[in-house]
């Protein structure tokens, strides 16, 4: 009897732990290109987003959709500083260290994302510039500060003027009720690494179900052998290097040497 | 045509860089110098880094003095002795000038510093050949032109202990100046990107009474030597020296400097020096200038450990 009971309890929860919400979508996503490959002539790419919204039986009809598409390039720490006039010079004064920020960051959406949600849901799912956590070193504590802040301000203007940073509300297009695209623009000085790709569908102004895909960008070839090789071997590189100047400069001096 | 930079980290039109290295060459064979103190600015200017500039130029000054070098050899104006006393200082002061290079760029100071010593040390170098080269001119035209080396007279350096014959200068000296001025153009070598030959040459002119026969000639071999030594050092710590961005350089500067000596030929002594002058002159005010306005942009970015 009392056996009895607790399977049963135990069912009903499995149930519960596996049940659908009544209408389930799912997102099915895919990027143009999974690896994006910096040549000696890459002066940027464009990637293409592109996926779809699959219903299943449980779900209304004529739903309307926004997505909000979050690009996360590699993450590392970088230093932001401001300049301060001392002694009649402009000199870097103050700093703030953001930790593990991404390097590169595009959010993309369909609308302007105070359409598609409210700001507490936009502050839960992390959606938009204003929203992404940065986190800040401020002396020993570790913590994103407010949108407002100078450092915060500053850093995400600066990256966005090298095209490291972009957000835009009309990036994402629906070419039909469920099936949409979006281009993701790589600059040219774009970080070499690992990218995500997540994907928030939302309907009527709450979250509804999110997708995620990744891309690397790797460089290739000569350029690649360069650098690891200036990292990983920098005495036989130096070497390398010298002796690239000494040959130039003795075959300067024998081509054009004084008839 | 783009390429891209592997450690600069960045795409560069090749014949920009190609022209600005055979325009730097052309003015650095006209002088006689190694032009580090114009080609580091322009690289900075066209979006390279400070500290990747400051590091490549320095094997791209190697080069240039390289060509330079042999062709003195060949002519017999380098005084192995003086060089080698030269270098003993020099390569002290390369070294520290890379130690200093790395821990002011940990702290963020490392283009300030960049720009002051540009400031500081052109303005004065650069007034102070203008000046000279002014009166020489004002004398040849009254007539009477004076001798830049006023024989026999003698200054406090010849005081001096640990005196050495120069045999192929025909100088009898002591090393303590010598080596001073080594570290000190091997220092500022490092941490500014220049081979320092238009600070080395009026240094060893005026204050060691060295012959103009073999001023030039050693002055390269000690330029050579502490680049090809910042080179390595600048490649083993902060793995910042961009070899195709140097290797561009280095083929256009060379080709550059050829034509630069014979223009150089045509012009008169204190003609060059006062164009040499005031070129110095420029870029030192230019950076004065750019200190002393308020930035358009406060804010700056670095990644941590990164080439930016």
């Amino acid at each position: 009897m009392r056996a009895g009971a607790a399977f049963a309890i135990s069912v009903l929860l499995l149930a519960a732990a596996t049940a659908q919400p009544a209408h389930a979508e799912k997102l099915i996503v895919s990027v143009s290109n999974h690896r994006v490959t910096v040549t000696p002539n890459y002066s940027g790419e464009e990637l293409v987003l592109f996926g779809s919204v699959e219903k299943d039986a449980g779900t209304p009809a004529n739903r309307s959709y926004n997505l909000v598409v979050t690009v996360a390039g590699p993450r590392a720490d970088m230093v932001t500083r401001r300049k301060e006039r001392k002694f009649g010079i402009w000199i870097n004064t103050d700093s703030r260290q953001f930790l593990q920020v991404p390097a590169y960051l595009a959010i993309f959406s369909n609308r302007p994302i105070d359409a598609i949600a409210s700001p507490e849901v936009q502050r839960r799912q992390q959606l938009g510039m204003n929203n992404v956590v940065l986190t800040q070193r401020v002396g020993t504590d570790y913590a994103d500060v407010v949108p407002s802040d100078p450092f915060r301000a500053a850093f995400v203007r600066l990256r966005m003027e090298h095209g490291l940073y972009r957000e835009s509300s009309s990036a994402v297009t629906f070419l039909t009720p469920t099936l949409f695209r979006t281009g993701i623009t790589l600059p040219a000085e774009v970080p070499i690494g690992t990218y995500t790709v997540d994907i928030k569908l939302f309907a009527d102004g709450q979250f509804v179900t999110r997708a995620e895909t990744a891309f690397e960008i790797v460089k290739v070839g000569f350029e690649q052998f360069v650098a690891t090789n200036a990292r990983q071997h920098g005495f036989v590189y130096g070497l390398a290097t010298i002796a690239m100047a000494l040959m130039t400069g003795w075959m300067a001096s024998i081509v054009f040497k004084k008839d | 045509m783009q390429l891209f930079l592997p450690i600069a980290d960045i795409p560069v039109n090749v014949f920009l860089i190609l022209a600005m290295g055979a325009a730097v060459g052309f003015v650095s064979g006209m002088f006689g110098i190694g032009g580090g103190f114009l080609m580091t600015p322009l690289l900075i200017f066209v979006g390279i880094s400070p500290a990747v500039a400051v590091a490549s130029v320095s094997s791209h000054i190697a080069a240039s003095s390289m060509s330079g070098a042999l062709s003195y050899w060949r002519r017999r104006s380098i005084d192995p002795a003086l060089a080698l006393v030269l270098l003993t200082g020099g390569s002290i002061g390369t070294a520290l000038g890379v130690a200093t290079f790395t821990w002011l760029r940990s702290l963020g100071q490392l283009d300030l510093l960049i720009a002051l010593s540009y400031v500081i040390l052109l303005t004065s170098v650069g007034g102070l050949m203008f000046w000279e080269g002014l009166q020489a001119m004002l004398r040849a035209n009254r007539g009477n032109p004076v001798p830049m080396r006023r024989p026999g007279s003698h200054n406090w350096i010849h005081g001096l202990p640990l005196k050495m014959r120069f045999k192929r200068s025909k100088i009898y000296l002591s090393v303590i100046p010598v080596v001073a001025i080594g570290l000190l153009i091997g220092f500022l070598g490092a941490v500014m990107g220049i081979g320092g030959g238009f600070i080395l040459v009026p240094l060893m002119i005026y204050l060691l009474r060295v012959p103009t026969s073999t001023v030039i000639g050693t002055s390269m071999v000690l330029t050579l030597v502490t680049m090809l030594f910042a080179t390595m050092l600048h490649a083993i710590t902060n793995h910042l020296v961009d070899a195709v961005l140097a290797l561009i350089l280095m083929v256009g500067g060379v080709t550059g400097a050829q034509f630069g000596a014979r223009a150089g030929q045509k012009i008169r002594g204190e003609h060059l020096r006062l164009l040499l002058g005031l070129l110095v002159l420029a870029v030192g005010i230019r950076f004065a200038f750019e200190l002393g306005i308020k930035p358009t942009e406060l804010f700056t970015i670095r990644e941590v450990g990164g080439a930016a």
